[in-house]
């Protein structure tokens, strides 16, 4: 045990962005996560990839808090995230809101059917956190989102309502919105599944952009190997709330060790 | 028969009733958009030691006659004038109708939307204000403006509590002059020709919000 750790910054020292401790999820008795260990370091991108149901968005949910731990722990920058200590022994109990709230702020997400603020413009809902959660001024605020649209290719949007875009125009505005948090962490779940096919290329162009031009770690959830291919670091190929294989994308993709990874490689075909 | 001249009479009388009727439908449509949100809120603060006593006093005034309750009010609360009386309690009845109504339009904002305010950190007040809330009476003007119509059609209840609006006037017009036809006649012209416009109006906004 380190005795000389420097308690004021442990998330700089932290080698771990996000740590999966022994996590078990179910729903009634369906198991979904079976005591997974997972760790994913600063800036890394990986990609979680299986057949539906095995688990790979659950891993999202969890750490967006959309869901809670049946058993486990899940870590964010080294200290856990979904329990805290409590009591004088420090004891681990499952988190309440003061504990996840300024946490969650450093994770963003983007999800399978976008999920935008159909009443508000595309400008508002860009808008929307980074004023009411992050407290900047309604001009900072619009500036940046600006800034956001244009990176996005969506800068003469600004003022539409997010019903009059296409699908893939719409995915583009939520991947402004979760960035205008700054995230350091940035989840992807599924984000070209529901749209047209000839619109998967432009969200995707626009996640090499986001992957290339910063330090962000990512997760993602998706079954475009090639965006995996080009994006990620490591490959997750999941089964059955479990790991089933990992490696880098050349490794997983080119050479599979496992007959399952291979089948569902030749399924997406 | 329909006497033209008591008619003539009855009209000012009439008319000066309907300002009474439609300022006991606004306030009291007020009470009940305002008091039927609080108590849909409420419902749904997930609080069982307020849930509970909520749901259950909104159950008992639901089924319970708004006439039986203008009659308790009076007597039980004394002090205040008729109108504000009056407003008080239809706008309450109703509240009990509109909490309902809310239900249904917060339900059927998409859990996704949650989900999306959770993504962005945003606090639970912000989230209902600027997110759920919208959407949701969005999706129920139409149900909030056929009961603004029903209200008004029940506002000559009121008259039990002497408050003078349209019905009230007719009838007292009708008593001392003998002419109810006429007075009566005219009073349920000036409710349709209210009533129905804004039906249409409701029913174009359905429309409108439908696609």
């Amino acid at each position: 045990m380190p005795t000389d750790t420097v308690p004021e910054a442990p998330r700089a020292r932290a080698p771990e962005k996000v740590r999966f401790e022994g996590v078990t999820k179910r729903f009634g008795d369906h198991t979904v996560l079976d005591g997974l260990d997972l760790t994913v370091a600063p800036g890394e991108r990986v990609t979680l990839i299986g057949p539906s149901g095995s688990g790979k968005t659950t891993i999202l949910r969890l750490l967006m808090t959309l869901e809670r731990v049946t058993d486990g722990v899940v870590h964010l920058d080294g200290e856990p995230f979904s329990h805290m200590p409590a009591g004088p022994g420090g004891k681990l109990v499952p988190a309440d809101e003061r504990h996840l709230g300024p946490r969650r702020r450093r994770i963003g997400m983007v999800f399978q059917q976008f999920n935008l603020f159909p009443h508000m413009s595309v400008l508002a809902n860009v808008v929307e956190a980074p004023r009411h959660v992050l407290g900047l001024d309604a001009d900072e605020a619009a500036a940046r989102a600006r800034e956001l649209l244009a990176l996005v290719g969506l800068a003469g949007k600004a003022d539409a309502h997010p019903t009059r875009l296409s699908g893939g125009q719409q995915q583009r505005v939520a991947i402004a919105r979760a960035l205008a948090m700054r995230p350091d962490l940035l989840l992807l779940d599924e984000v070209t599944s529901a749209l047209d096919p000839e619109l998967v290329a432009e969200v995707l162009d626009v996640l090499r952009d986001v992957a290339d031009g910063t330090d962000i770690t990512l997760l993602c959830v998706t079954h475009e190997m090639g965006f995996a291919r080009d994006v990620s670091d490591r490959l997750l190929m999941f089964d059955r709330g479990r790991v089933l294989e990992a490696g880098t994308p050349d490794e997983l993709l080119d050479a599979p060790e496992h007959e399952r990874t291979r089948s569902f490689l030749r399924s997406l075909r | 028969m329909w006497d033209m001249d008591a008619a003539r009479d009855a009209l000012p009388v009439v008319l000066s009733g309907f300002g009474v009727t439609l300022l006991a439908t606004v306030l009291g449509f007020a009470v009940a958009v305002v008091a039927g949100l609080a108590v849909a809120l409420l419902l749904r603060s997930g609080r069982r030691w307020i849930a509970l006593p909520v749901g259950g006093l909104a159950a008992f005034v639901r089924s319970t006659p708004v006439m039986v309750q203008l009659f308790a009010a009076w007597v039980l609360v004394p002090g205040l004038d008729p109108l504000t009386l009056g407003v008080l309690v239809l706008g309450l009845h109703y509240a009990t109708y509109l909490s309902e109504v809310y239900r249904a339009g917060i339900d059927a904002v998409p859990k996704g939307q949650w989900e999306a305010c959770t993504a962005l950190s945003l606090p639970r007040r912000r989230t209902w204000r600027a997110v759920v809330l919208p959407q949701a009476v969005r999706k129920v003007l139409p149900a909030l403006g056929n009961y603004a119509v029903s209200m008004f059609k029940e506002t000559p209840f009121l008259s039990v509590i002497t408050v003078n609006e349209m019905v009230h006037e007719a009838s007292a017009f009708g008593s001392t002059r003998f002419a109810y036809l006429e007075s009566f006649t005219l009073a349920a012209a000036v409710f349709l020709l209210a009533s129905w416009p804004t039906s249409l109006l409701v029913r174009r906004l359905e429309a409108r919000l439908a696609h």
